[in-house]
């Protein structure tokens, strides 16, 4: 057993370090809401005047909508690519179908800024820098990784045997799958879609590279202001993002731990 | 790191039967369609553009590596990952281990807070960062009533290191966690109930025990680490530049596509090394489970 002493060390360490982990999400939130025109914390009066700001400014909302449709496009796109990607390869037994699964994870493991260059090099050739297009592709590869690995995950707990007596029945096997696979493995693939919006809505460093002054979003706009401008609307811009995605995050691990339920 | 470990065990969930597989083998296709144009054509396209711009051969290759500046940034770039690392160590192993003896309410609390930067935006974490190390920020104030005065931390290799190290310790704790909680703490018993102080029990028996998480997280933190740009670019200083930063620059500010490419070359064989010695990793790590 710890003696007492150790194990207070131990909780007050921890707490520092947890102190250490919320600060970011713990300082942005309150500099959202100040009356001054600069970052300066804590904020000394309040006023939800830089939410005001960031939607009437059409820099602002045009980077939300392109962030957001991207975004929505790159969750139908992947989800789809990768639900299928993810019935092959839990079904098959061909080795080269398994050798493909290292190969889909890897846009998660190269290092972004290379992905990014030589997108860039084939976007320039191909007259496909900020176009909706390229961003869509693009944001894609990263994000199926994030669709395959629980979709993947819900195939494995899945009993084939259902669909088995599906096809006894006189199912045909695009039927059983839709109608008795699907419905099954449903919370993966909407964690799976969730991820994915998730991936393409924080994307920065390819998106640098592809953005034109037509086409940018949410992050290019937050990295361009950072280095710019000082004003807080970045601040409520990033408090938006913390919301948004903590709620997606939390309805994404909800149908998992729904999946893990039915099983 | 879940996508490091799903890698090493080989995807032969569902009961796969031999001699279907052409049957839906196609539905991989639209998938591997895309990560071919988009993926592997990019990055052929890089390393066909490292060895033909300007001049066709391998210049590029040997302009980095007789370039002062391009080694420098190569070796800082390791340098800023070790330091990463380390830190993120030292504060995640006593972590992780109050994850593994506390109750369960404390543990969802625990586990929330590693998780909540896990999904807060990278962007939205390193402008935070921006703002708690400015040189009026936050972090200056405290440090000031405690006397140890303004310090200059955004713009130096310290603030890359203190954003960086919060991005990234979820790599850290959430293997480290995974390994601790599988230790049988009747061993710690035992080495004790022979005599040896608590102290002597948990550093010869359960750190060792431990190592394979400490392996893991520590390979998954420096791997990711040597590929960051915007937590650098933010925080960091250009004359400290990283090679993420260097590329970009070749590549976006000097259109020097032939030395960009090189670099981009050198970081991805780097990488793949790295990940090379992940797997010998979890292997050791499976192993050691089996002799269990």
């Amino acid at each position: 057993m710890r003696t007492a002493p150790a194990r207070i060390a131990l909780w007050a360490f921890s707490a520092l370090v947890g102190l250490w982990l919320i600060a970011p999400t713990l300082v942005v939130i309150p500099l959202s809401f100040t009356d001054k025109a600069s970052l300066v914390f804590p904020p000394s009066g309040w006023s939800t005047r830089w939410y005001t700001n960031f939607f009437t400014d059409p820099r602002w909302t045009e980077a939300l909508f392109s962030s957001l449709q991207v975004g929505a496009l790159v969750a139908v796109v992947a989800t789809v690519l990768g639900t299928a990607a993810a019935i092959a390869l839990t079904r098959s037994g061909s080795r080269w179908v398994k050798a493909s699964y290292g190969l889909l994870l890897a846009p998660m493991i190269v290092p972004t800024v290379v992905v990014a260059i030589g997108v860039y090099a084939l976007f320039l050739q191909y007259n496909l820098l900020g176009t909706l297009l390229g961003f869509v592709t693009a944001h894609t590869v990263l994000a199926l990784p994030f669709v395959i690995i629980p979709v993947t995950a819900s195939l494995r707990g899945f009993d084939r045997r259902l669909e088995d007596a599906a096809l006894i029945c006189g199912a045909t096997r695009w039927g059983a799958i839709r109608q008795v696979t699907l419905p099954l493995i449903a919370p993966g693939v909407v964690s799976g879609a969730l991820f994915a919006f998730v991936t393409s809505f924080d994307e920065v460093v390819v998106s640098l590279f592809i953005q034109s002054p037509y086409l940018q979003t949410l992050p290019v706009r937050m990295f361009a202001s950072v280095t710019r401008d000082t004003d807080p609307t970045i601040a409520a811009a990033a408090t938006l993002i913390i919301v948004f995605t903590t709620v997606l995050v939390l309805a994404a691990t909800f149908a998992t731990a729904r999946r893990n339920r039915v099983r | 790191m879940t996508a490091l470990i799903e890698i090493a065990s080989p995807a032969t969930g569902g009961r796969p039967r031999k001699g279907v597989g052409g049957r839906w083998g196609w539905l991989l296709l639209p998938a591997l369609v895309l990560l071919a144009v988009l993926f592997l054509v990019p990055l052929g396209l890089m390393a066909w553009r490292s060895v033909s711009e300007p001049t066709p051969g391998a210049g590029n290759y040997s302009w980095f590596f007789t370039s002062d500046v391009a080694i420098a940034t190569l070796v800082r770039t390791l340098a800023v990952g070790a330091v990463v690392t380390l830190v993120t160590l030292v504060l995640s192993y006593p972590y992780a281990y109050l994850m593994t003896v506390v109750g369960a309410r404390a543990r969802i609390w625990l586990t929330l807070l590693v998780l909540l930067p896990f999904w807060t935006s990278l962007m939205v974490r390193t402008f935070a960062w921006v703002v708690l190390l400015q040189d009026s920020g936050v972090v200056n104030q405290i440090l000031g009533t405690v006397g140890l005065g303004p310090l200059q931390l955004i713009r130096t290799p310290a603030g890359v290191v203190i954003g960086m190290s919060q991005v990234l310790m979820p790599f850290m704790v959430l293997p480290l966690y995974a390994v601790m909680s599988g230790i049988d703490r009747r061993l710690l018993d035992a080495a004790q109930g022979m005599g040896a102080r608590p102290a002597t029990a948990f550093l010869r028996v359960f750190v060792p025990l431990s190592l394979p998480g400490v392996g893991a997280g520590a390979l998954t933190v420096f791997i990711t680490s040597l590929g960051f740009y915007v937590t650098p670019a933010l925080l960091g200083s250009p004359d400290q530049a990283l090679i993420s930063q260097q590329i970009f620059t070749q590549v976006n500010g000097l259109l020097a596509w032939g030395r960009g490419g090189a670099m981009g070359v050198v970081l991805l064989a780097v990488t793949l090394v790295l990940l090379g010695l992940v797997g010998l990793v979890l292997r050791f790590t499976r192993n050691r489970g089996g002799a269990r």
